[in-house]
């Protein structure tokens, strides 16, 4: 009998497909399944990706979360260095979104007004360089038409419409993917509107579109989001996220 | 030979009502808290805040000391978001100029070596040219790396008239060295700033003969010549994490953002860990009540 397969790992795997074929750089994702799945892309199909211990180094281990004295270090890393991967193009983050709209533009600061914000989040954060600079993708656990809205209220990771508008100097911006709890987005479309890739395997497309606040370009044929191998499946529950932090950040729908 | 040990207060008597004031650490990770809270106990008011934001600028606002944050992230790391300063944000009480984070490292750095401004392509296509009215792009007059024209942001030098940071080790006369894993934008914030209101405090101060034995060459990141004051202060960093003196103390940080419910609760708070002197703050620590 197949084991069940929940939710949070067909994630993880999607995840890791967001790095399939970055060769060596800093794969950078932040949060508990972004860095499980960078994690298994590593241990599998992108073994030269570098990643961090969340804070200041470099490490080569596969858990996510690992305790300082068995960190296998390869590298200091302060905040401060961060800079030199973003500006030079030698790093792939996957960051959150309080709100995300159909070209990709991302918000991490306020919601409402931004001079008067209903909601203050985090900040700006670096966003606004991350985008400009290096491929980005982003993890939503809590896709919602809250989430997915028609625009942005605040820009601050900039999208393919605010790119094609700057021309040339937009010429290193690489929005790639968007994984959600439900399904996995791309915008390899015509006019680089967001594009349903694949279904998670419990998720319909009419699931995806109705809790969705913008037209998303829908496929005639849209595929399921593919399930980890057995040798994906172990790699995760054995070695990477052994105590199960995946299934905290978003339980089973079964 | 100058002996540059002075108290919080003393620090607190160098600064001024409307200065700019650039505050050391990273979110909830090594601040100069025992000169927070005096800043907080003192008269000054109407304050422009540099910092990566943590609970400095949180207590700072709560306290109504803050006329305007110039920041990139409030955080208070394992509680995602900082409740005093989204309060005083979403009460419009505070004036707000948002940075990357990489242009706030430019601007830090512009200004400790003299220059108006230095380029990034951080911020282009971004609504932070709308929100951050300091901000200009402008075509670079030399062409870019594939011979192209190339427009930019030119981020501004933050020129902050004080600068206060916490490491973990100094000497009297203002060398010191960070022990944990990173030194976040301390050197920086103290040589954008004017000679005369560069202070730090640290955990331990000890004879400069023994400075180096206390961790290794690489981490004697703080000179003497950037620094105008130095504040012995064991525990200064707490309730902030100090590593590798001392983890971050959860239960504080949870009662301090707990005090954002309401005025009453934000009272309660200061009465208990704020307005006593530090000495009886640094008690109440080690006795864990």
């Amino acid at each position: 009998m197949t084991p069940h397969v929940t939710r949070a790992e067909v994630c993880a795997v999607a995840v890791a497909e967001c790095f399939r074929g970055d060769g060596e750089l800093l794969a950078n994702p932040i949060g508990t399944i972004p860095m499980i799945g960078g994690r298994l892309a590593r241990a599998t199909f992108e073994p030269d990706l570098a990643m961090t211990d969340g804070e200041a180094t470099l490490i080569a281990n596969d858990r996510a979360v690992v305790a300082p004295e068995e960190r296998v270090i390869e590298y200091w890393n302060p905040y401060r260095s961060m800079f030199d991967w973003v500006w030079s193009g030698r790093r792939h983050v996957m960051m959150g979104a309080s709100q995300v709209d159909r070209y990709g533009n991302q918000n991490l600061a306020a919601i409402g007004d931004y001079a008067r914000p209903k909601v203050q989040l985090l900040g700006y954060r670096g966003a606004p360089g991350n985008t400009i600079n290096d491929p980005t993708s982003y993890w939503v656990p809590n896709h919602s038409p809250k989430v997915f809205v028609e625009k942005v209220d605040t820009v601050t990771g900039i999208g393919w419409d605010r790119a094609a508008a700057l021309g040339q100097a937009a010429r290193f911006v690489d929005v790639r993917r968007v994984v959600s709890n439900l399904g996995v987005f791309d915008f390899e479309t015509p006019d680089r509107r967001m594009r349903l890739r694949s279904v998670h395997p419990g998720v319909s497309v009419e699931d995806v579109v109705a809790a969705t606040g913008f037209e998303l370009a829908v496929p005639a044929d849209v595929p399921k989001s593919r399930l980890p191998t057995p040798e994906e499946l172990e790699l995760i529950r054995e070695v990477i996220d052994p105590e199960g932090a995946r299934e905290r950040e978003l339980p089973d729908p079964d | 030979m100058s002996d540059k040990l002075m108290t919080e207060e003393e620090v607190v008597d160098r600064l001024r009502s409307g200065m700019t004031i650039a505050i050391g650490g990273w979110a909830s990770r090594r601040k100069p808290m025992s000169i927070v809270r005096a800043m907080v106990r003192s008269d000054l008011t109407d304050l422009v805040i540099v910092t990566h934001g943590g609970p400095d600028l949180g207590l700072l606002c709560a306290a109504g000391k803050v006329r305007r944050a110039i920041y990139a992230f409030v955080s208070l790391d394992t509680i995602p978001l900082e409740p005093h300063f989204r309060a005083a944000r979403q009460a419009g009480a505070i004036e707000d100029e948002p940075l990357d984070e990489g242009l706030f490292h430019l601007g830090l750095q512009a200004a400790a070596w003299r220059l108006p401004f230095l380029p990034s392509r951080a911020g282009l296509g971004s609504d932070l040219l709308r929100d951050n009215g300091r901000l200009r792009t402008f075509t670079s007059p030399v062409p870019g790396p594939g011979g192209e024209d190339e427009e930019l942001v030119a981020m501004p030098a933050l020129r902050p008239d004080a600068s206060v940071c916490h490491l973990n080790r100094a000497d009297r006369r203002g060398n010191a060295m960070f022990l944990g894993p990173d030194l976040y934008w301390d050197d920086l914030m103290l040589q954008a700033a004017p000679s005369g209101g560069r202070f730090i405090s640290a955990e331990r101060v000890v004879d400069t003969a023994d400075l180096r034995g206390e961790g290794c060459l690489h981490q004697m990141r703080i000179s003497r010549m950037m620094v105008d004051g130095v504040v012995s202060a064991p525990g200064g960093a707490h309730f902030t994490q100090c590593e590798p003196d001392y983890p971050r103390d959860e239960a504080v940080q949870a009662a301090y953002a707990a005090s954002a419910r309401s005025p009453e609760a934000w009272s309660t708070f200061r009465s208990e860990w704020i307005d006593i002197p530090e000495a009886e703050y640094q008690r109440k620590v080690r006795e864990g009540a």
